[in-house]
């Protein structure tokens, strides 16, 4: 009997070994790094040098652009996206005919796993010089501008993290029980109150989940704003790439990457909070 | 409200399909389609550094994939046989390496690897005192470890799913007939769980095959194919972008859609 016991401990360490070594050498070793390199100082040629300093902390305002417009874009784009994802994931879940419906949440999906560099660069193309800007000068409208403005981050962000956002509302909405909806109709409830009676309050939980990601995805966003701001519009992402491969600032880059893992796990806990709140917690499938 | 649909769906596709449109324009200008040519799939395929960099891409996605899929759904087996403690921490560690924003997974890593080589390459030098130390540094091996680490959380979350749906019934009478665990294994839980373990293979492909941040962090000198399109496309905009950027969609969209399709065979019907 001890021997089963014993082989059936073994297996189940044999099973997850490696991927408890994985996530302990790629992920908590490189998060304990960053802590300890945030509390360091920069050496002369750069990189870290070891200290015990909450210098790098109290620099933070030195990248006050970066967090302000990561922390204006961010929440405006997942607003954004969450207004034109709601809808869709109604009709998708509620509305949509049978037969269309996996067909059309696989269009929903498949921009979610295509390359988001190359769905950038498409309104790069689009919105830059010979694109769109080209077409309004034969109509007469010389010199607009639409490329390297907030405008076109904004409207990046929407279309870069619209299928995320659509996903979680959707499941949320397909798992609402149909009865509540004949049932609020049959007790005399307008359309509308018992959209927002019932339907909205119970799809909160996926809004929520939808929200929280597309924002935490958005706080790291580099390529968007880079792409389509043109270095005007700045972002942590940004200021991080900068830090860690141009001037090499690692100590002061890292105190900003916990800030930015602080920020998301707030964003995190208060969205957990929230849906909770409003109904039982709900899980997000990606596929 | 379908008009609506109709448009959020057109505004989704339409960019890509503008973007495949004139991958074949004979002119060099977006404003105006001259003619048909596949004149810029040409240039994109005989530029040696281009293609460097898709080789590169190929062999780190399929590298890492595999090894996402093997580790990744042996963590799903392994976890569906601890207590809830175990788990718990797990899932927490799972959930963390998809959600982490991959600019903060790039520079951990960079700073983690950075360390770690400064420490094992002096006591590699000290052992090989007369010829050439091998040396530890960014490359290959950090861009599959780091890509593979969301491909392997991914892997365990859909396979572990899939397991939570998997008929008790059957592994019951697969004991009860006499069967050994293994061959339980083989005839009832491996068949079942195999279409989520090829569509996280698929997934994880894709990720790592577009992934550009995490690797802008830990490449190196190694060069990937979104890395070299990002550096073209911020020296200017040609139509060869658009030829890679076709064939990358394209890929790109066929495997998910076989990944889509693996995950609906043989679903439980409930």
């Amino acid at each position: 009997m001890r021997s089963n016991v014993l082989r059936h401990n073994l297996l189940t360490a044999l099973l997850l070994g490696p991927a408890t070594a994985w996530l302990v050498v790629f992920l908590v070793l490189p998060f304990v790094a960053i802590a300890v390199f945030s509390v360091g100082q920069r050496a002369p040629e750069g990189g870290y040098q070891a200290a015990f300093t909450l210098a790098q902390y109290v620099n933070l305002p030195a990248r006050a652009t970066a967090f302000w417009n990561t922390m204006v874009l961010a929440p405006a784009g997942a607003l954004a996206s969450l207004l034109v994802a709601y809808p869709v994931a109604y009709y998708l879940a509620l509305r949509a005919p049978e037969r269309w419906r996996l067909i059309l949440l696989a269009l929903v999906v498949i921009p979610f796993w295509t390359s988001l560099l190359m769905r950038t660069y498409a309104w790069m193309y689009i919105l830059g010089g010979s694109g769109i800007p080209a077409l309004l000068a034969y109509g007469g409208f010389e010199d607009v501008r639409l490329i390297n403005t907030p405008g076109a981050v904004l409207l990046g962000i929407v279309y870069g993290y619209l299928p995320l956002m659509i996903l979680p509302i959707y499941v949320s909405l397909e798992r609402l029980d149909r009865r509540l909806l004949e049932a609020s109709a049959d007790l005399g409830a307008t359309p509308v109150s018992t959209f927002l009676g019932v339907t909205l309050r119970l799809s909160l939980p996926g809004v929520m989940t939808g929200f929280s990601l597309v924002m935490i995805l958005l706080l790291g966003e580099y390529l968007i704003p880079t792409l389509l701001g043109g270095g005007k519009v700045f972002f942590i992402g940004n200021a991080l790439v900068d830090l860690f491969l141009q001037s090499r600032n690692w100590p002061f880059g890292s105190a900003i990457a916990i800030t930015l893992v602080l920020v998301s796990v707030v964003v995190l806990l208060a969205a957990n909070r929230i849906s909770t709140r409003l109904s039982g917690a709900r899980r997000v499938d990606l596929i | 409200m379908r008009a609506f649909v109709v448009a959020v769906f057109a505004f989704l596709y339409l960019p890509i399909a503008l973007v495949v449109l004139f991958s074949f324009n004979a002119g060099r200008h977006a404003s105006e389609l001259t003619g048909f040519s596949v004149q810029w799939y040409g240039k994109a395929l005989s530029n040696p550094f281009l293609v460097e960099a898709l080789k590169n891409s190929l062999f780190i996605a399929t590298t890492s994939a595999l090894l996402a899929a093997l580790c990744g759904t042996a963590a799903a087996l392994g976890l569906a046989r601890v207590g809830a403690r175990t788990r718990a921490i797990f899932d927490a560690l799972l959930g963390a390496a998809i959600v982490v924003p991959g600019v903060v997974i790039g520079i951990s890593t960079l700073v983690a690897l950075v360390q770690l080589f400064g420490i094992v390459n002096p006591f590699l030098a000290s052992l090989w005192p007369n010829d050439q130390p091998p040396r530890l540094a960014l490359g290959y091996g950090s861009i599959i470890a780091a890509h593979g680490l969301f491909s392997m959380a991914l892997v365990a979350m859909i396979v572990g799913t899939r397991l939570g749906s998997l008929d008790r019934n059957l592994v019951e009478a697969s004991s009860d007939l006499y069967a050994t665990p293994l061959t339980t294994f083989r005839s009832i839980v491996l068949p079942q769980i195999m279409p989520a373990v090829i569509a996280g293979f698929l997934l994880a492909f894709t990720f790592s095959f577009d992934d550009f941040i995490v690797a802008f962090f830990v490449a190196g000198a190694q060069t990937t194919l979104p890395i070299y399109v990002f550096a073209s496309i911020r020296r200017g905009v040609t139509p060869e972008i658009n030829a890679i950027a076709t064939i990358v969609l394209v890929a790109s969209v066929l495997l998910v859609v076989l990944a889509q399709w693996q995950l609906r065979q043989r679903k439980p019907s409930n």
